[in-house]
């Protein structure tokens, strides 16, 4: 375990000496990014409380640069290790710039007064998390994401070697979601910083990780790269889902499907029909879409909410009894519709021009703009 | 820059205010007292003996009493507000002063019942043990009870209820007493001599320095305890010697002059606000020179108002006190809804 640079050994933590994830390994090197999941309550905060000694561990050991956090004294830790909680603070009279300044507390000296290599790493903190034009700024009066880069800045200043945040970017729009996560991506890249994190956003933490650990009852149930978590249906078990659909692939979300025979038959592709798909959802109406290849990016919003897809392997050839399906369907439903353009539907996809003139002549074919009037 | 100017604004101001108002208590009284002969009698070669001796025996050791004990106030109470994260936190709202007076009198009436004389340290000794008493129950207190109100709420009744075994406690005592009993346990800075002067400069200033030497910590301690843990800060040992401090600027005070309303919650408010920082560094200086202009002015109108008769301490400072804290509360909830 010599070249993590952070690891835990049988770490057992809870509260009141009543353990609530036992058995804890997980490990990090320079400039690696670990992030936590799972589902609400299942104890992410308290590992990483226990990590950052706000609460004495029940068991186990934590290695941080080839020591045990247990026998460093608190100013020996608060220089490799620095954290963003959700606790939120209300600082009194301070600028955005003494708050930031506190993160150099470890550094300064009996009476806490800044040197002037103090206020350039305070300076240069702000300047890579960009809220230098924050400095003067009263920190009560400053929006949520702002609050949290300041945060962040804060942290950095402390210079440590391991970041820990506690779901930074929950109060974050999406804009300030990836910026604070870009930061973080870069900081790990450029200065070797390790980060410890726990996400709420799954997708996010697919895309930012080096290495995932989900939290799931009394343990780490998996530990690894994110390819190794996301797959084979892993997270919508990890987090029990039982209404509606996650694709592990590209993270999108849907509602549970309208259940039923379908009334309307879309046929769609190339992502013209991913609305048309969750309008229907939203009204309840049962529908069956097709021919989607399975490389379609209508494919996976049509896999979780159609109540039947007929569909073809990627880069395959439609055959018969696809067609066979679809007119079928056709027959069945109350009315087609066709969400693509005729010019759209040309070689491999000529097939489906051929279904929507079956469809014209059964008197089914509707404009997709009438359908929005409908109540069912 | 133009930071560095206003704390040095606020600094001399305060200073200039400390000075003049200590001078102003030397001169007006009863006997006022004119101010060309504050120097010759401070030289001791006044031609007057009798106003002479009712500025060195009387004046001066009450104005610097008022003085002393204001700023220690003042920084008992900015320690509690730090300790509770809690603006209206002090000695007073939270029954600490309440406790000290209980325990204070417990031992005065005592102490007569055996003719013992009192010294100062004794009192200030019965004062710290009552503080301590108070403060253990409010601490206990705000295990169970997270809102800070309810919190406030609380200290409040305990210092009710300290009252009212005090009033007991005094009503019972010896006839003779009871007026100087009565008056102490109204809140006054009269009857202070030399000796108590000594006693509380000496106790107050060793005080007022560790708090200084703690500003670091307390700086820390703003954020929040989560991360002042993470600075490196020990927290338990940190909370223990607020704790301590505040309750033995307190206890001075009520060991003196009994409870002094109000002082422990506006002269902190008032100074953030001159100040426009809540930096401890400058804070708690400011807070002492604060404490003691608001005492001495206090004290001045006490005395002088409805002269010969005068009034408690405690009437004055709730009449300049309460107003600022009432002021202070409605426009940081105003800030904190913009």
């Amino acid at each position: 375990m010599d070249d993590f640079y952070f690891y835990t050994e049988g770490l057992t933590v809870g509260y009141h000496g009543v353990p609530l994830i036992k058995n804890i390994r997980i490990h990090l090197k320079k400039g690696e990014i670990l992030t936590l999941i799972g589902p609400n309550g299942a104890g992410k905060t308290t590992i990483l409380r226990s990590i950052i000694r706000q609460l004495t561990p029940l068991g186990g050991i934590v290695w941080l640069d080839g020591k045990q956090t247990a026998q460093l004294s608190g100013k020996e830790l608060s220089r490799k290790l620095s954290v963003v909680l959700t606790e939120r603070i209300q600082p009194e009279l301070m600028t955005c710039e003494d708050v930031v300044a506190t993160g150099r507390y470890p550094y300064t000296g009996k009476f806490g007064v800044l040197t002037e290599k103090d206020r350039d790493i305070v300076q240069e903190s702000m300047e890579l998390v960009h809220i230098a034009e924050l400095k003067d700024q009263d920190f009560t009066k400053i929006s949520d994401g702002q609050k949290q880069r300041v945060m962040l800045a804060r942290a950095l200043c402390q210079q440590p070697d391991l970041l820990v945040l506690d779901e930074p970017t929950s109060f974050l729009d999406i804009r300030y979601k990836l910026e604070f996560l870009s930061i973080l991506q870069t900081m790990a890249r450029t200065r070797k910083l390790s980060v410890l994190m726990s996400l709420h956003e799954l997708d996010l933490a697919g895309r930012i990780s080096d290495k995932i650990a989900c939290v799931r009852g009394d343990r780490i149930d998996r530990f690894g790269t994110p390819e190794e978590i996301f797959t084979g249906g892993y997270l919508p078990n990890l987090y029990q889902m039982t209404v509606g659909s996650y694709d592990e692939l590209t993270g999108n979300l849907e509602l549970p499907r309208a259940e039923g025979d379908p009334e309307i038959l879309v046929i769609a592709g190339n992502g013209t029909g991913t609305g048309v798909f969750r309008k229907f959802q939203r009204q309840g109406v049962p529908f069956a879409a097709g021919i989607l290849w399975e490389n379609d990016p209508d494919y996976s919003s049509a896999h979780a909410l159609a109540a039947e897809v007929v569909s073809v392997k990627a880069f395959h050839r439609i055959t018969p009894s696809e067609i066979e399906r679809m007119k079928h369907l056709a027959e069945q439903c109350r009315y087609v519709i066709c969400t693509l353009k005729p010019e759209e539907m040309t070689d491999l996809a000529a097939d489906l021009k051929t279904i929507a003139a079956y469809a014209e002549s059964l008197g089914k074919l509707t404009p997709p703009e009438r359908i929005s009037g409908f109540s069912y | 820059m133009r930071k560095h100017k206003r704390y040095c604004t606020a600094f001399i101001l305060l200073f200039i205010l400390t000075l003049f108002l200590l001078i102003l208590n030397l001169c007006i009284g009863s006997v006022s007292v004119p101010l060309l002969e504050i120097p010759k009698i401070l030289a001791g070669n006044s031609s007057d003996a009798v106003s002479g001796d009712i500025v060195i025996q009387i004046r001066i050791p009450r104005a610097l009493a008022a003085a002393i004990l204001g700023g220690a106030l003042a920084l008992s109470g900015y320690l509690l507000q730090t300790f509770f994260h809690n603006p209206i936190a002090s000695p007073f709202t939270l029954g600490i002063s309440s406790g000290a007076k209980l325990v204070v009198a417990l031992v005065m009436v005592a102490s007569l019942g055996y003719s013992v004389h009192l010294s100062s340290w004794m009192m200030i000794l019965a004062a710290f043990a009552g503080s301590m008493l108070c403060m253990g129950f409010v601490i206990l207190a705000s295990r169970v009870i997270n809102q800070m109100s309810m919190l406030i709420v609380s200290g409040v009744m305990i210092g009710y209820i300290c009252s009212a075994v005090t009033d007991f406690v005094v009503t019972f005592a010896d006839d003779e007493n009871i007026v100087n009993l009565h008056n102490w346990s109204q809140g006054s800075f009269s009857g202070i001599t030399w000796d108590n002067v000594a006693v509380m400069a000496l106790v107050v200033a060793a005080a007022a320095l560790c708090v200084f030497l703690l500003s670091k910590p307390i700086s820390a301690y703003q954020l929040g305890e989560v991360y002042a843990r993470n600075m490196g800060l020990n927290v338990r040992t940190f909370r223990m010697l607020l704790v301590i401090l505040s309750s033995i600027l307190s206890a001075c005070v009520t060991a003196f002059a009994g409870p002094v309303s109000f002082v422990g919650i506006a002269v902190p408010h008032l100074v953030k606000s001159l100040l426009g920082t809540a930096r401890p560094l400058l804070m708690i200086p400011a807070c002492f020179l604060g404490g003691a202009v608001f005492c001495l002015f206090c004290d001045l109108l006490a005395r002088t108002m409805f002269a010969p008769t005068e009034l408690s301490i405690s009437t004055a400072t709730a009449i300049f006190g309460a107003p600022v804290v009432i002021y202070i509360m409605i426009h940081r909830k105003k800030e904190r809804h913009a």
